[in-house]
């Protein structure tokens, strides 16, 4: 009972008057910063680090550590409202949330995300809470050619979508995967697919600018050629009866909520991976598990569900190996490494054992502010839905302008500005010829991550690629994706015959 | 006096205290709007963090009246960064955190034209060291175990470092050339993911600078071999170096400095130099050498524009030795 004293001890810690004010106040900001396409939480710990030197660091990291996860829950407000991505974490959230929101539904998918944010959180701070020693460990064991395998899981999981025209799914891919490779390659350290010998290419495309091209500028020229100019959003008034309502009917995605926690908590451990990638593949694997696959993507609650409860789930996740390793699992935590740094604390295996008060102090810390995310987040809902009653002719401009501000945001450069707008419209023409967006977003996001994997495994093990074969957990995972790729053809196979048997057309 | 010729003394004063405020704000020059921070590497690399902790003391000690803004523009092995510093020239509000890449990559890649020479150094912080790691497990305890080992092993012994053609991939190459060894180098993306290749066995050996393992070294995770530098490491006092084992050419250092564009004026080099004095004096950053283990060392101005030149033909040596540049 050494854990349940300690996490008393965090408690306290955490409830000290300065922590507990620290803590609201980073949700509240998280929140905000999280809502804002092109600020996520990478921009608002960096923004705000500064502040934390003037208070101890406990209560440093739980002000960092509380914007960090006010972030996650914001990111998703933005996705489901504007149908632009608020983070990358929240681009997988816009899949479904948006055509949630536009059949009159948004209350729900924001009762959803926040829900299921909170499941996705709590769950992952009990596994931080029991197991990080033990989780950290099993961490170390995915070397490349298992990170190489787990990517497998993930593209298997897009490609085998029962409901989607495979061609297309894999042609997207494909074109994902191309686009992922422009820039510096890391391995060579040479330039590839430098179009036009423009030097902002150099540093490769970023997956939030193509995300938000497609869908913030994409799906808005669709939106408005299909309304022409009169867009309704049905939306009723929110009140407390409303909200409860949607919270009921969240019971059936209770099963997604709980492995989507889980596998987005086990991708963000894995360093260079983050709730990004966690958050997709959740999104994936729900679609491909699911009865109805051909419902996702149209406004669909588990679609929501997925990727919220994975990506809160991953950024607890990504805080275990920078606690005890000293390797940030994502972009937020290394600014928040370099935060502890100059508070005078050493991450690393001995960090648990010398500044156990801090450790302790975060954990609990960790627990009160999904608390206090989630309350918050509930209750603003009515201002979130607010949005929606704006006139469309003030939205749309809005709407442009904050992709636009959102893309050029993160890296100050006007050569993203310009991939956006082109992204847009390409996305409006591949929209309008019915090809899905989702994987191509999701090769963007993995292909550099499985390309690095795939090459050194290569170069480790001399070329030699049975070491998919041969070790365990990469074995595991292979078959998994194997079967997760084979599993909605043999379906769609005998869906065929038996449709072919029955002597009529079956629809897909 | 008339009124007249009142008023005119009034105004020569006027003007005259004008010209001397002036010209004590040319001599405290100050920046106007917020400083870009370039760093020519790319986001939580061991650079970036050291310039984003640069960047937290410059705050904390309110030592600029505008903020320090860090830019990653590490496109290129650092091509992106250097090429826009150059097309920066003459611009007091852009400085650039460097890293060794700022002399080998204007040399492997001439088509950026980028020369080095016509930068305005600013200063040098510190030097980071590189040491010889294989992790706790490994039967070799020192440099003979080590060497017989991997020629056993041969190719199929694996050094982990980050990129081709960076700090790791030369050192490994030194290595390999000195003491007559052939391994395969497996390029990762930080130097965090080397370390942690290692400690999970997915690799046998790293270059690894100190910091990148001090988490795992305290925890006796991994072991030092040997270390590339001239005198034994004060955090690694049992550790060798290979100097004193008998390889007097394997000594390799990072240096950790900033620089700005060419064509700025003398009040500005010394507005930044003034500035980066106060980060390199203050507690914070002295501690930071401690326990990462870099080494702290002041040089700026002339002189550090001189061992950069140094350097720079250093490395255009060892590229050449490599095979990398035409000799």
């Amino acid at each position: 009972m050494d854990i349940l004293a300690n996490l008393a001890g965090g408690f306290v810690t955490a409830f000290e008057p300065l922590n507990l004010a620290l803590m609201v106040l980073g949700c509240f900001l998280g929140l905000m910063i999280g809502a804002i396409p092109g600020l996520g939480s990478v921009n608002g710990v960096a923004i705000l680090l500064p502040i934390t030197f003037v208070v101890p660091p406990t209560a440093a990291i739980i002000f960092l550590a509380a914007i960090y996860y006010g972030a996650m829950y914001g990111g998703a407000i933005s996705s489901i409202m504007l149908g632009i991505p608020g983070a990358s974490t929240a681009v997988a959230t816009t899949f479904d949330g948006r055509p949630l929101a536009l059949k009159g539904f948004a209350d729900r998918a924001l009762v959803a995300a926040a829900v299921a944010s909170f499941v996705g959180g709590t769950v992952s701070i009990i596994l931080f809470t029991l197991f990080a020693p033990p989780l950290a460990d099993f961490a170390l064991r995915f070397g490349p050619s298992e990170e190489f395998a787990l990517m497998m899981v993930a593209f298997a999981t897009f490609v085998g979508l029962g409901g989607d025209d495979i061609p297309k799914t894999l042609l997207m891919i494909l074109l994902g995967l191309v686009l992922s490779t422009v820039g510096l390659d890391e391995i060579s350290g040479r330039p590839r697919l430098i179009f036009f010998d423009i030097s902002g290419f150099y540093k490769g495309i970023s997956f939030i600018v193509l995300a938000i091209g497609i869908y913030g500028i994409g799906e808005m020229l669709w939106t408005v050629e299909q309304a022409k100019g009169k867009v309704e959003i049905a939306q009723h008034t929110v009140n407390f009866a409303r909200v409860l309502n949607g919270i009921r009917l969240l019971k059936p995605t209770l099963r997604t909520m709980g492995l989507s926690s889980l596998l987005g908590y086990f991708v963000g451990m894995l360093p260079a991976a983050g709730a990004t990638p966690g958050s997709l593949m959740a999104y994936g694997l729900t679609k491909s598990m699911s009865k109805n696959p051909q419902l996702y993507g149209k406004g669909e609650l588990a679609g929501v569900v997925a990727p919220e409860a994975a990506n809160n789930a991953a950024s607890t996740g990504a805080l275990l190996p920078m606690m005890t390793l000293g390797i940030p699992g994502s972009p937020t935590t290394a600014i928040i490494l370099g935060g502890m740094i100059i508070w005078g604390l050493t991450p690393g295996p001995m960090l648990f054992i010398e500044q156990s008060e801090f450790v302790w102090g975060l954990t609990a810390s960790l627990y009160a502010a999904n608390l206090v995310t989630v309350i918050m987040n509930l209750a603003l809902i009515p201002v979130f839905i607010w949005v929606l009653r704006m006139p469309f002719t003030i939205l749309a401009p809005l709407i442009y302008v904050l992709c636009l501000v959102g893309g050029y945001a993160p890296d100050n450069v006007m050569h993203d500005v310009w991939l956006i707008l082109i992204f847009g419209v390409a996305g409006y023409a591949l929209r309008k010829l019915d090809y899905p967006m989702a994987p191509l977003v999701l090769a963007i996001v993995l292909g550099p991550l499985a390309e690095r994997s795939f090459r050194q495994t290569l170069i480790a093990e001399q070329g030699d690629w049975t070491v998919w074969a041969t070790r365990p957990i990469s074995a595991v995972c292979m078959l998994i994706a194997l079967a997760l790729f084979l599993y909605p053809l043999i379906l769609g196979f005998r869906r065929r015959r038996a449709a072919a048997a029955a002597g009529m057309e079956m629809q897909g | 006096m008339t009124s007249k010729s009142r008023l005119l003394a009034a105004t020569a004063m006027t003007f005259g205290l004008g010209v001397l405020g002036a010209h004590d704000a040319a001599a405290e020059w100050k920046p106007f709007k917020p400083v870009e921070f370039i760093i020519m590497a790319g986001q939580g690399g061991g650079a970036d963090r050291l310039a984003r902790f640069i960047q937290s003391i410059v705050e904390k000690h309110d030592l600029s009246p505008m903020p320090f803004i860090p830019i990653n523009k590490g496109g290129g092995s650092g091509a992106e960064g250097l090429r826009y510093l150059k097309d920066k020239e003459g611009d007091p509000h852009v400085i650039m955190a460097t890293l060794n890449s700022y002399y080998t990559t204007p040399l492997r890649q001439p088509e950026v034209g980028v020369d080095i020479s016509e930068f305005t150094p600013i200063a040098r912080l510190a030097e980071d060291y590189f040491v010889l790691w294989v992790s706790a497990d490994s039967p070799d305890k020192d440099l003979d175990s080590y060497v017989a080992n991997v020629k056993e092993k041969g190719k199929k012994w694996r050094m982990g470092g980050t990129g081709t053609g960076q700090e790791d991939s030369l050192v490994t190459t030194m290595l390999e050339n000195d003491l007559g060894l052939t391994m395969t180098y497996v390029p990762f993306k930080g130097g965090g993911d080397v370390a942690k290749a290692l400690i999970g066995d997915h690799i046998e050996s790293t270059v690894n600078n100190p910091s990148e393992q001090m988490g795992f070294f305290e925890a006796d995770k991994s072991r030092p071999i040997a270390a590339f530098t001239e005198e034994r490491i004060a955090a690694f006092p049992d550790t060798p170096t290979f100097k004193e084992l008998g390889h007097p050419d394997l000594v390799y250092q990072m240096q950790r400095s900033v620089v700005a564009p060419g064509g700025i004026d003398k009040d500005v080099q010394d507005f930044y130099i003034n500035v980066f004095k106060q980060v390199y004096e203050s507690q914070e950053w002295q501690d930071y050498c401690k326990s990462e283990a870099l080494e702290c060392a002041w040089l700026a101005d002339g002189e550090l524009q001189d061992y950069f030149m140094k350097e720079q033909e250093k490395h255009r040596k060892i590229l050449q030795d490599m095979g990398e540049l035409p000799s």
